[in-house]
């Protein structure tokens, strides 16, 4: 059983991977593991979003930390910390 | 007149008025004895660099939700009657207006705080991102912790720097 999630990025992240793409993963795969596979592809996906870089998640546009399980049709987004205001 | 509880949010790229938004704000609602607000612009230098223009992005839908959630807890924590958020989007030159807050209350002590709070909050989770344009070239802007000892204060954990 495999479930597909949109990805989009945004910011310095969607200058480096562009802005959004859709992703294949094992049903009950948490948001830590699709970073985990998008690492592993190397190059830009790996720099972009390499552990100890400051990153936010989103899940269903809600932030959201890399515990939570995705369902099929999720869209999750990784960007930089924010600097609105 | 009592008035409804109004709480509205607007991403735009055009100019507001402060004037205008909060004659509406406070229109018909004659329990309001407060009205805080608070206008952010866009400075001319940062961190020693001359700012020649400045770009934001946002995450359509997300950034509204996201600014709704903290108005409804504002109006938790804080006696509130109204409240406005615009913040504008796209690009922006050094003078420009960048966002609005406006809130009523009966009391200047809640506005004030709630206005505050809202500003606070909004600048450390409401997903929007500021590039600028120096002489250096075009650089994103980097997250501030003191945005997220701002938040703390409220005990709120911001975890947008890390």
């Amino acid at each position: 059983m495999t479930i597909r999630v949109q990805v989009r990025y945004f910011a310095a992240l969607r200058e480096a991977l562009g802005p959004s793409e859709t992703v294949e993963l094992p049903a009950g795969a948490t948001l830590g593991a699709l970073r985990d596979m998008l690492l592993s592809r190397g190059g830009r996906h790996a720099e972009a979003l390499a552990r100890g870089r400051a990153l936010r998640c989103a899940l269903d546009q809600v932030m959201s930390d890399e515990s939570v399980p995705l369902r099929d049709g999720a869209e999750v987004a990784f960007f930089p910390p924010v600097t609105g205001g | 007149m009592a008035g409804a509880r109004v709480f509205s949010v607007s991403i735009q790229t055009a100019d507001f008025d402060l004037g205008a938004e909060v004659a509406a704000l406070r229109a018909a609602d004659h329990g309001v004895g407060a009205v805080a607000s608070f206008v952010g612009t866009v400075r001319a230098s940062s961190d020693g660099s001359a700012v020649s223009a400045m770009e934001l992005e946002h995450y359509p839908g997300m950034t509204e939700k996201a600014i709704e959630a903290m108005i409804d807890e504002a109006a938790r924590r804080f006696d509130i009657r109204a409240a406005r958020v615009v913040h504008r989007v796209g690009p922006l030159m050094p003078g420009d207006q960048i966002v609005l807050v406006a809130v009523t209350s009966a009391h200047r002590g809640q506005a004030f705080q709630a206005c505050e709070f809202l500003m606070d909050y909004l600048k450390t989770q409401a997903p929007f991102w500021k590039k600028e344009t120096t002489p250096q070239g075009a650089r994103w802007v980097d997250a501030r912790v003191a945005d997220d000892a701002a938040l703390a204060r409220w005990g709120i954990e911001a975890g947008n720097v890390r």
